[in-house]
């Protein structure tokens, strides 16, 4: 009895030295050779492998890091300036600030702007409605409303606003890969400059129907009419195809365009007050929900500038208030 | 009308749906089912009803309280399922034997891998093999209920397969068996002999069966080829050796062979797509049933063979597709 | 035995209510708009402008490129504007407004009804005159005729195929131009045998048309006895499947020839052209008249006034609609073309364009679409498809980009008919899906092969 046991523990042990042998000298000779500095600056990656950097995940981009001589042509949108520090601390390099960017929609045609015509019954997906028509609404340029843009966010920063039928950003979660942007088919998505204290002022249409055709399909539509561009002091908006672009690199977020757009097609997100006006009554869009939907609508005491740059809440801004001379206007 | 609608092409379908197809199968199912009431009786209906009840209250509740979707009742599966199942059981069954079956087949083979469409063994069978291991003793006994037509001497004790599985085991010639039991052919087409409720005629499984084809519900080449198979096969040993092994038409008509091969084999979910690809999956489970029954332990395997065979569909699926246009 | 294609296909509900409605000639609107973009291929080039006086016939917009064609006037009047106006599914295209005056053709236009079935001897005659009067194929992907009569010099067609299958449920137009302008298509027939230099000419007709199928065949043997410009022109019964009207599938059916995948129908020697393509060249031809007009079934289980009406190119849809009394009020979607691959209208506006074959109604209940559920891999698709695909299996791999893949299982021989939908019990929406996927593997290949040119 007491030798068989013996003899067992004895096989087995050989076993083991054996097998440990084998697989050392499997594991030798089978090494890949790789660079430690990979694994060093994966480590320090956000690990979401989104893409976004244009490389097919965290791993390849660390490769790509350390091979590069410079971290010039390499970021991660996701992880940002921090992130890219860090890189640069492992590899030894040299790293350019980046203004982090945001995702921005670009479209405001709302339920209540632009009415609908049309039913969709088919596959839910902006892409095979894009391919099919128009959309529900006279605008041929807007939002569809299939939500490809939710689908394709991996950091579940884009919902859809069931009242206005439109995709919002949330601020914090948005990383800024990009892949909204690449599933939009109408190109409504843009990534901007997230803006100092997260300020931004951009034009929030894309139709390049003619003024009175935009106009109809969508009453805050931006009907190229060129007064933002003549009223920006540093030369940021352009207007092309009937629709104005600001250019958020030469944008001081002076905000004189805001207010000079007829239909409100211009938005500004962030400021704790609204445009100033200089001479006249000037509309504000109907409807802005660039701020998450979690962002409680009464906070009505205005928020410190400081709080409001770490948490974009909606600030008490007089857009309400704004509303009702939208509708003075369109009447 | 004031919006237009708008869709893709195409703008019109077809009227079959996954519910239209179901109620096609029930209806199929309809002839096996009276007759296993006629000449089971009440204990058949408490089995039925039980088995009916149990699988389609489970995928009720499991697709509205544990997947919080809106329930897939409404496609009939889980009452085919449950028809199913209960004919694969014997008529004595309990209710409880029942609820368990129901769910082994619903809750564990079809609503853990996502539903209908999504499991990989079918859930009727799974339900009778699970059954037939852990209650071999209750699945295995024939006698006791009494039908509202034909005599008592209708149900006999245990099924032909196993009379004359037990019968050679003891060393009997296959004669000497029959003398002592008295098997005829028409009685194994007109519901006269021992067997779970679905077993017992042959011509009811026929009728349901023509119906479908008719109905375009299936397609023949599943059926027919298991069906060949096992006549090939034991045609072939049966020649060899009358005494020990059992003729073809003995093994056609016993052990839920038409059962399983018209409604269990044919189950969409769990066979291959294509028609060569059905050929193959219906030899497999002729072979592995015959296997079984000459040379294994249990006295029939229609159960298992299908079981095995479910396995291989997605390996058969993937060789063979049918002939693409314009590619030699 | 009556000829079909080999593989799948479906057997919808025929519905030809609209079969017995002669053509009537609708009278022309007050304005019309003449679209740039009638034909695949580039857009053609309006060369008038606002102000300008054109009469009925005349050109109005020129080709850009190789596959593209002339747009003519299709009345007479003054250009009121030239720009975007949006088309059925509401995408802006450059619009030609013609205010409408008395008709007043071009000089050089034969507008009798004489019967000409003398052939022109000289194909690049016959070709000019077809590229000149701006016809496209009129079977619905309106690619222009003349580019298809002329193959590439190393690829040689031996046999002509008429399609007059209009497998689609509804339509009648093409039913209705076989009964009353037979030999006006079969002279086409013989022009374009001419051009083509083949010896055989198959017209093939579906089943559940006899009255067609008599008409022409009686057409066919009359002109024939008359000249030996129309021998080897015959009429065959092919069986009634849907897509039986697709090119690859008809090829098959008639002469049991494949195209390969991503090939032409000219790689097997075939060319493939509609019914009323072949009205067309009749017209460009021996009368020089542009294609400025064609039929138009409107109709519907819904729609009270079934018809088949002849209309100028560039009638508001909505003109149409309202001289037949106007929509039921149970439509819920109207459909430009068949219910199988017709577009849905998502801007009744929009005017007719050279191939609009139909305006379909239909209603809720008919067309709107089921929730989807659950595959249950009954292999119905894949039995539909007449390409030999597995749809389900190509659903899957589109909704997660698995381009690769999709390539594999030939995602780009899909002719988008329409069968695996139709067919599917758990009303997948199989099409929606492949069709976007079939797009974006057509254009990696193309990408792929087109640095090696």
């Amino acid at each position: 009895m007491t030798a068989t046991i013996i003899w067992t523990i004895a096989a087995i042990t050989i076993l083991g030295i054996v097998l440990a042998v084998v697989l050392y000298l499997v594991a030798n000779k089978f090494k890949v050779e790789e660079d430690p500095r990979i694994d060093e600056v994966e480590k320090v990656m956000p690990g979401a492998n989104c893409g976004g950097c244009g490389f097919a995940g965290c791993r390849a981009f660390a490769q790509s890091c350390v091979e590069a001589a410079n971290l010039d042509n390499n970021y991660c949108p996701v992880g940002g300036n921090e992130v890219m520090k860090k890189v640069a601390a492992v590899l030894g390099l040299e790293v350019h600030e980046k203004a982090p960017m945001v995702a921005v929609v670009r479209c405001n045609g709302t339920c209540a702007n632009r009415p609908v015509v049309n039913d969709y019954d088919g596959l839910k997906s902006c892409k095979v409605k894009a391919a099919l028509y128009s959309g529900d609404t006279g605008c041929f340029y807007g939002c569809l409303g299939c939500g490809d843009c939710v689908s394709a966010c991996q950091f579940g920063a884009i919902s859809m606003d069931p009242e206005t039928g439109l995709p919002v950003v949330d601020e914090e979660k948005c990383t800024a890969c990009g892949a909204c942007v690449k599933a939009c088919p109408k190109k409504i998505i843009e990534l901007r400059n997230k803006g100092p204290k997260n300020r931004r002022v951009f034009v929030s249409c894309v139709n390049m129907e003619k003024g009175a055709a935009a106009r109809k399909a969508c009453s805050s539509a931006c009907i190229g009419c060129g007064k933002c561009a003549k009223a920006c002091p540093f030369d940021a908006i352009t207007v092309e195809h009937n629709v104005a672009y600001i250019d958020f690199n030469k944008c001081r977020l002076c905000r004189k365009c805001v207010v000079e757009c007829p239909t409100g097609a211009i938005h500004d997100v962030n400021f704790p007050a609204p445009a100033p006006k200089p001479d006249k009554q000037a509309p504000k869009p109907a409807a802005k929900p660039v701020t998450p939907a979690s962002a409680p609508a009464a906070a009505a005491s205005p928020q410190t500038e400081a709080s409001s740059a770490v948490k974009p809440v909606k600030p008490a801004d007089a857009r309400p208030a704004a509303k009702p001379e939208v509708e003075k206007k369109e009447e | 009308m004031n919006k237009l609608l708008v869709s893709p092409s195409p703008h019109i379908h077809s009227k079959t749906s996954t519910r239209s197809l179901m109620l096609d199968v029930v209806i199929a199912l309809l002839p096996s089912v009276i007759v296993s009431v006629l000449f089971y009786g009440w204990s058949a209906v408490v089995v039925l009803a039980s088995s009916v009840v149990f699988c389609v209250l489970l995928e009720y509740l499991i697709t509205r309280y544990l997947m919080k979707q809106a329930s897939t009742i409404g496609d009939l599966s889980a009452l085919v399922t449950g028809i199913i199942l209960a004919l694969n059981l014997p008529p004595t069954a309990p209710w409880w034997v029942a609820m368990i079956g129901a769910v082994v087949a619903i809750g564990v083979t079809k609503m853990t891998f996502g539903g209908l469409g999504q499991n990989v063994f079918n859930p009727a069978i799974t339900g009778r093999v699970f059954l037939l291991i852990s209650f071999p003793a209750i699945m295995t006994t024939w006698g006791g209920a009494k039908g509202f037509i034909g005599g008592a001497d209708a149900v006999s004790g245990a099924t032909p397969l196993g009379i004359v599985k037990e019968g050679l085991a003891q060393g009997m010639t296959l004669d000497q068996i029959y003398a002592m039991h008295d098997f005829s052919y028409g009685q194994m087409l007109f519901a006269n002999i021992g067997g779970s409720a679905g077993e017992i005629s042959a011509i009811a499984i026929i009728i349901g069966f023509i119906y479908l084809l008719a109905r375009k519900v299936i397609r023949p080449y599943i059926t027919l080829s298991v069906l060949v198979t096992v006549a090939v096969f034991s045609g072939i040993f049966w020649l060899i050796d009358p005494t020990q092994y059992t003729d073809p038409l003995f093994n056609l008509l016993t052990g839920g062979v038409l059962l399983g091969a018209v409604f269990m084999a044919t189950d969409y979910v769990t066979s291959p797509m294509s028609d060569k690809g059905g050929i193959i999956f219906g030899v497999g489970i002729g072979i592995i049933t015959m296997l079984i029954r000459y040379f294994g332990s249990y006295p029939e395997g229609m159960s298992f063979a299908i079981l095995i065979m479910n396995s291989t569909v997605p390996l058969i699926n993937k060789f063979c597709k049918q002939k693409k246009f314009g590619r030699a | 035995m009556k000829k079909t294609f080999s593989i799948g296909g479906v057997h919808p509900d025929d519905k030809k209510i609209s079969a017995g409605c002669a053509i009537e000639v609708l009278p022309t609107p007050k304005t019309v708009y003449i679209s740039m973009a009638q034909h695949l291929g580039g857009p053609a080039k309006a060369v008038v402008a606002a102000g300008d006086r054109v009469k009925t016939g005349q050109v109005i917009g020129e080709p850009t490129g190789f596959i593209s064609a002339y747009v003519h006037s299709s009345v007479t009047g003054t250009v009121k504007s030239v720009g975007l106006r949006k088309d059925l599914a509401g995408i802006p295209v450059v619009h030609v407004e013609i205010d409408v005056e008395p008709d007043e053709w071009v000089e050089t236009a034969d507008t009798t009804d004489t019967l000409v079935t003398e052939i022109p001897q000289d194909p690049k005659f016959i070709v000019d005159r077809i590229k000149a009067n701006g016809v496209v194929g009129l079977g619905g992907a309106t690619f222009p005729t003349s580019v298809k009569l002329c193959p590439p010099p190393d690829k040689k067609a031996d046999i002509l195929i008429l399609n007059g299958a209009e497998c689609e449920p509804y339509l009648t137009s093409d039913y209705r131009i076989m009964i009353e302008k037979s030999r006006q298509i079969v002279v086409g027939a013989a022009l374009m045998k001419r051009v083509l230099g083949v010896h055989k000419v198959v017209i093939g007709i579906e089943e559940n048309k006899p009255e067609a199928i008599a008409k022409m065949s009686e057409a066919v043997s009359s002109l024939a006895a008359g000249s030996g410009d129309y021998a080897g022109i015959e009429v065959i019964t092919l069986k009634k499947k849907y897509p039986q009207g697709g090119e690859k599938q008809l090829i098959d059916a008639i002469t049991r020839r494949q195209v390969k995948s991503m090939g032409l129908p000219i790689d097997v020697g075939a060319v493939v052209q509609n019914v009323a393509t072949s009205l067309a060249v009749y017209d460009a031809v021996q009368k020089n008249r542009p294609l400025i007009d064609n039929t138009i079934t409107v109709t519907g289980d819904c729609f009270p006034r079934q018809s088949n009406v002849l209309v100028r190119v560039g009638t508001p849809l909505s003109y149409i609609i309202d001289s037949l009394g106007g929509i039921p009020e149970n439509a819920a979607k109207a459909i430009s073309g068949g219910p199988m691959m017709g577009k849905a209208i998502a801007n009744l506006d929009a005017a007719t364009l050279k191939g609009t074959s139909s305006i379909l109604f239909l209603t809720e209940e008919q067309t709107r679409r089921k929730p989807e559920s659950n595959c249950i891999r009954c292999g119905r698709c894949v039995e539909a498809c007449p390409m030999g695909l597995e749809p389900f299996l190509l659903n899957k791999l589109a909704r997660n980009g698995m381009t690769d893949e999709l390539e594999q299982n030939g995602v780009q021989d899909c002719i988008e008919c329409g069968c695996c939908l139709y067919s599917c019990p758990a009303n997948i929406p199989l099409l929606d899906s492949i069709r976007i996927a079939k797009g974006e593997v057509i254009r990696i290949i193309r990408s792929r092969t087109a640095p090696k040119k």
